[in-house]
């Protein structure tokens, strides 16, 4: 049996779990999600910037606090967080290594990064068609500010084969990370169908973090033990393709079939067909048994061949935004919100401002849930305390963004009353990047795997 | 038959895709499934979000996890960055489906 943590479920999770997954209880292997699909871009662009960025500055603090633990407990960390630039990443850990006096074998998984090849791939008929419009990226090709494709496990676990203690990637599925260690140890093969799926499928379990140990749970929220001192999960793995699912003894949250339930359903599609680069997962072969405090055992989890395709994220730039926002207080909290809604509107009209999309939100009334789910009773609208009038603009015109950041304010003085909430002052305009789904054959990109010091 | 709120049967986790939100809702007994799966048609779903979700409705049964999941298409404002939404991941649309009242024996 082998343990598989996970100490980060998106960049900005708690910096405090990597080092609480290694210290607080025995673990072999520490995985970590830093890429969103939005970050890559953000990374692109820093690394135009500076050659030496484009990575997870996060990761390697973190690094900096835990490796000598890390290397006493003899835990190996795999971690997405190379961005677009997982050498960089890599030297900055070896740097940080080399300070701590510590000898560490670091590999690097890349190849991920098609950027530079779109033009090559378009010459050769490779369209990376839109995978919900069927648009051809070749539409926007000059708005395009990062392209990579998502590599499944099978390099990462190379690199384990390979004696790294720790793996550096750029983009690898979530679900990879977690499976690994699985195919490392317990040599599982390319065509292990069932196995692979039951490691995909833990992967999956654990990738959000402390979503799956009580964190964001619906069944009983009030319930759970020690929010504050929340652990993250960690995957027991067996070498037949059961695991269970825990968490260190003495955190708290609380693991059981219905919090593991609520994160299966997480971001699901059709559950018979979780496609990933190594398999495709079958959710509805699961079963789950409570078979302790805390732990929730996975078996009879089937799966079907890969496809032949891998999956790429592009991100593109798509225009500008500005969302701003007023509060209003009681009486009449919300009739007073909707009025000044319509007084900026009759104001960005006669402006002749044009907008690409334009979206009123009243927060404390019906944001979340819309009109006509959550609109207060006609007895209870005017007695709500307070209502936040939320308005965002969306542009390719820049200079209409801006000039709409400049509307909302003066509501404030020259609209109805009792109104605050200015305190940050105006809007923000922010560049749109926007997220493009495509595919590519396989045998058009292959992963590289480096391991550093090298082996000779 | 008698008239029952969702959120006393089920439980419910939703997340996005592009404008395409999920929602899955948990029977919180066995004995609930096979109302979740009579009464939370893919109609009802889609009538349940009228103004909210734009397109179709898809649903699909995991009897194994006591669990029905719905895909609610165009139903984040575009999606993702593009969305001005509050909510650009559907991320409470959990508890809006919970909302739904349902006839139970």
């Amino acid at each position: 049996m082998i343990r598989i943590a996970n100490g980060q479920g998106f960049w900005g999770d708690s910096l405090e779990a990597p080092a609480m997954q290694v210290r607080r209880g025995p673990i072999d292997y520490l995985t970590l999600d830093y890429l969103a699909e939005i970050t890559m871009s953000i990374l692109q662009k820093q690394r135009s910037r500076d050659p030496k960025a484009g990575y997870a500055r996060d990761f390697v603090d973190m690094i900096a606090d835990v490796l000598p633990d890390l290397i006493a407990r003899r835990v190996r960390v795999i971690a997405n967080a190379g961005g677009v630039n997982p050498a960089a990443c890599r030297d900055a850990v070896l740097a940080i290594a080399k300070r701590q006096g510590i000898d560490v074998k670091v590999a690097t998984v890349a190849g991920d990064d098609i950027m530079g090849r779109l033009d090559d791939l378009f010459a050769r008929g490779i369209e990376l068609n839109n995978m919900e419009t069927g648009e051809p990226l070749s539409t926007i090709r000059d708005r395009v500010q990062s392209a990579n494709v998502y590599f499944g496990a099978f390099p990462v676990a190379a690199a384990l084969a390979r004696g790294a203690q720790i793996v550096i990637t750029g983009r690898v599925t979530d679900t990879g990370l977690a499976l690994a260690p699985m195919i490392h140890e317990f040599q599982w093969k390319a065509d292990d169908w069932n196995k692979l799926a039951a490691g995909t499928i833990a992967g999956h379990t654990v990738e959000c973090g402390a979503q799956c140990t009580g964190g964001n749970c619906q069944v009983d929220w009030a319930e759970i033990p020690n929010m504050a001192d929340i652990g993250y999960p960690i995957i027991e793995a067996e070498p037949d393709g059961t695991f269970t699912i825990t968490k260190h003894a003495g955190t708290g949250g609380r693991v059981t079939v219905a919090s593991v339930k609520e994160q299966l359903l997480y971001e699901m599609g059709d559950p018979r067909e979780y496609i990933t680069p190594d398999c495709i997962a079958d959710f509805t072969t699961i079963h789950l048994e409570q078979c302790g405090p805390d732990r929730v055992r996975f078996s009879g989890i089937r799966g079907r061949p890969a496809t032949p395709f891998y999956k790429v994220s592009v991100s593109y730039s798509a225009g500008f935004k500005a969302i701003g926002s007023l509060v209003y207080a009681w009486p009449d909290a919300y009739r007073k919100a909707r009025a000044a809604d319509q007084i900026l509107r009759r104001r960005l009209d006669r402006l002749g401002l044009k907008f690409d999309a334009i979206r009123t939100e009243f927060l404390g009334a019906n944001a979340c849930h819309g009109i006509p789910l959550a609109e207060p009773a006609p007895d209870m609208e005017p007695r709500l305390a307070e209502v936040v009038l939320r308005v965002g603009v969306r542009s390719n015109d820049r200079a209409a963004v801006e000039r709409f950041t400049k509307e909302i304010a003066p509501l404030a003085l020259n609209g109805p009353p009792v109104v605050t909430g200015l305190g940050s002052g105006r809007p923000r305009v922010e560049e749109v990047v926007a997220y493009w789904p495509a595919l590519i054959p396989k045998t058009e990109v292959k992963p590289e795997v480096s391991i550093w010091p090298s082996e000779n | 038959m008698a008239k029952r709120k969702l959120i006393e049967l089920a439980h419910a986790r939703s997340g996005d895709k592009g404008d395409t939100a999920n929602v899955g809702i948990i029977a919180r007994r066995p004995e609930y499934y096979p109302i979740l799966v009579r009464e939370v048609t893919a109609e009802r779903v889609k009538k349940h979000f009228e103004g909210v979700c734009l397109g179709e409705v898809e649903r699909f049964e995991i009897p194994n996890l006591g669990a029905l999941n719905f895909l609610l298409h165009e139903s984040l404002d575009g999606g993702g960055t593009l969305a001005l939404k509050a909510d650009p991941q559907g991320k409470t649309y959990s508890s809006a489906l919970l909302r739904m009242e349902i006839d139970v024996d």
